[in-house]
């Protein structure tokens, strides 16, 4: 629809909106597999999709992964905060006044890119389609405080089977499974009194943390910036949206990958993006 | 404060995957621990070095985020250890910072009927009030000791973070007049808007509502966070409080809690505050001396 990355979509979190328009617009729906239906009638996800003024948008069950998108050509046109279009809930800033979108809502549309002239391919070839597996391999560095695990907890962190519990959104995903051990210590002073303690440090976006030993936590793109819980490794960029895509139940592994492996996982998946936009017709 | 913890150890440099930097100053908390963690803090801003997305500076350890498409992690790692190294000689013994008073209403109702909904497999004690708790693990009189405590020596804040704008306190006061309290056993899933709160040797205010684990004593009269930026202290940002702030803690009753709410809705609401020169040595030597000082900077104000 000629949008570029800097154009905001709207993200729907296992359930949908009904939608209408006030006035002709293209679209496309992509993420996670929904049936997508307009005026009731089904219509292709990853492809352009023109509505006519009073057309309605609506979704079908989502058949896997956690999110789906809405993108409209010219973007939702909310305004900059800290330099995003994002909403950021906890903080109540960004996106539309800091809050999901509630029914009334009248969303604005900014002015179409490029004249609204589109591109000549209308739909995203299979090739680069996310996969929604209900059986995740998450690559991670181990690093920041992993060296406070037992070499059996470390065992069981990169040996073991984790399944991602309902605890999991923007914030960040609680996987169930053996647990870990920390090492017994002598507690450094401000640090708290559960060996999982630290001294209040900022958190990687990504980093794990394992509260009294019994849960991982990944933490995701909204989480919180710091905190007392000591972390052990964190999962590699590319690896991210991988991880925002793990719906409750996901059995997962964690594979240990060196700070190399990440930064080429990094340098392929970018490379696969911009693949993706060029058999779009479109630049980022 | 113990003299030995003016000499650190070589900070442990480790990656947070491909994005991150951290890097641990000292595992446990100390005023010099801090002051070396916002030196290179400092330091490594100034530097400019093309790739960095944010320098997060926090209590005993530093958190950078970079760009290793544009900064490859060996050249920013090498640039840190050069500023570590250099500093190790010529460590910044001053800070030019502010001093700022924070009225709070201690034991106010908010917190109470918060804390009422999370007694039973929350809170170790589960048939009394927070501040009870924290007195009786200091092993204070009661809770207008506590209070005392928890007012009458200021607090630098020691990092920003954990959600938007809120300050982590470290009380500058003797190692051993440290108030150490227990966070929840299990965290809230609520916590009031401004609440003055403390875990382990950390005091911190909430500046939005949310899940917490740590004691509740009172609430903050006014805003730290203004994503609206109304108030005249959030002209240039919505976060009030930066890293190394002294923050000089003042009781209010509920009248004068009424009275700010009054001065906030109307939109004249000021901090007081005054510019201060922070001297680490001086802050070791004699802390409540030199805090006597520092506050004397708010009178008249």
């Amino acid at each position: 629809m000629g949008n570029t990355a800097r154009e905001a979509v709207l993200e729907c979190t296992y359930l949908g909106p009904v939608l209408s328009t006030n006035s002709d617009a293209v679209i496309a729906v992509t993420g996670a597999p929904v049936e997508v239906k307009v005026n009731g009638e089904p219509r292709q996800q990853w492809s352009r999709l023109l509505l006519k003024a009073g057309d309605q948008l609506s979704f079908g069950v989502i058949q896997g992964g956690t999110r789906y998108y809405i993108a409209v050509q010219g973007g939702i046109d909310v305004p900059e905060v800290l330099g995003s279009r994002s909403t950021y809930s906890l903080g109540a800033i960004g996106g539309y006044n800091g809050r999901k979108l509630e029914a009334g809502d009248v969303v604005p549309v900014g002015a179409p890119l490029n004249g609204g002239k589109l591109p000549r391919p209308d739909t995203v070839p299979e090739e680069f389609l996310p996969v929604y597996a209900k059986e995740q391999e998450v690559r991670i560095v181990l690093g920041l405080y992993d060296h406070r695990l037992t070499e059996e907890g470390l065992g069981n962190l990169l040996n073991e089977e984790w399944k991602v519990t309902p605890v999991a959104d923007r914030m960040g995903l609680r996987y169930s499974g053996p647990g870990v051990k920390w090492k017994e210590r002598e507690q450094p002073f401000g640090a708290g009194s559960d060996p999982s303690n630290i001294v209040d440090a900022g958190y990687a976006v990504g980093s794990i943390q394992i509260p009294g030993g019994t849960q991982p936590i990944i933490l995701h793109r909204d989480a919180v910036s710091g905190g007392g819980y000591a972390m052990v490794g964190t999962v590699i960029s590319a690896d991210m949206d991988l991880v925002a895509r793990a719906a409750p139940g996901t059995a997962t592994r964690f594979a240990a990958v060196s700070l190399d492996d990440a930064l080429e996982a990094r340098r392929d998946l970018a490379e696969r993006r911009n693949k993706a936009w060029g058999a779009l017709g479109a630049s980022r | 404060m113990t003299t030995e913890a003016a000499v650190l150890p070589g900070a442990r440099y480790t990656w947070g995957g491909d994005e991150f930097l951290f890097v641990e100053v000292s595992e446990a908390m100390s005023l010099p621990a801090n002051f070396k963690v916002m030196s290179i803090a400092g330091r490594l801003s100034d530097a400019g070095l093309p790739g960095i997305v944010d320098i997060c500076p926090a209590n005993a350890s530093l958190l950078v985020r970079f760009d290793p498409d544009v900064l490859p992690p060996e050249q920013l790692g090498t640039a840190v250890r050069d500023i570590e190294r250099d500093l190790a000689s010529h460590q910044e013994r001053a800070l030019e910072t502010r001093i700022v008073e924070v009225p709070v209403w201690y034991e106010d109702p908010f917190t109470a009927e918060v804390a009422q909904r999370f007694r039973e497999g929350f809170h170790q004690e589960p048939e009394g009030s927070d501040i009870d708790y924290a007195a009786k693990v200091n092993h204070l009189k009661d809770a207008a000791e506590f209070i005392q405590r928890h007012h009458e020596q200021p607090w630098l804040v020691s990092m920003v973070g954990f959600v938007a704008g809120l300050p982590f306190l470290f009380q500058l006061v003797d190692h051993d007049k440290q108030l150490e309290v227990p966070k929840y056993l299990s965290p809230r899933t609520d916590t009031p808007k401004l609440t003055v709160g403390h875990g382990g040797c950390f005091g911190c205010i909430y500046s939005v509502r949310g899940a917490g684990g740590y004691q509740m004593f009172g609430v903050a009269a006014a805003p730290i966070f203004d994503p609206d930026q109304a108030l005249a202290d959030f002209k240039d940002f919505m976060v009030f409080f930066r890293p190394g702030d002294i923050v000089k803690f003042k009781p209010v009753t509920e009248a004068e809690y009424n009275e700010i709410q009054a001065e906030i809705s109307a939109g004249t609401f000021r901090y007081r505050q005054a510019p201060v020169t922070f001297e680490l040595s001086q802050a070791l030597a004699d802390p409540e001396g030199y805090n006597r000082e520092l506050m004397e900077a708010l009178n008249g104000i």
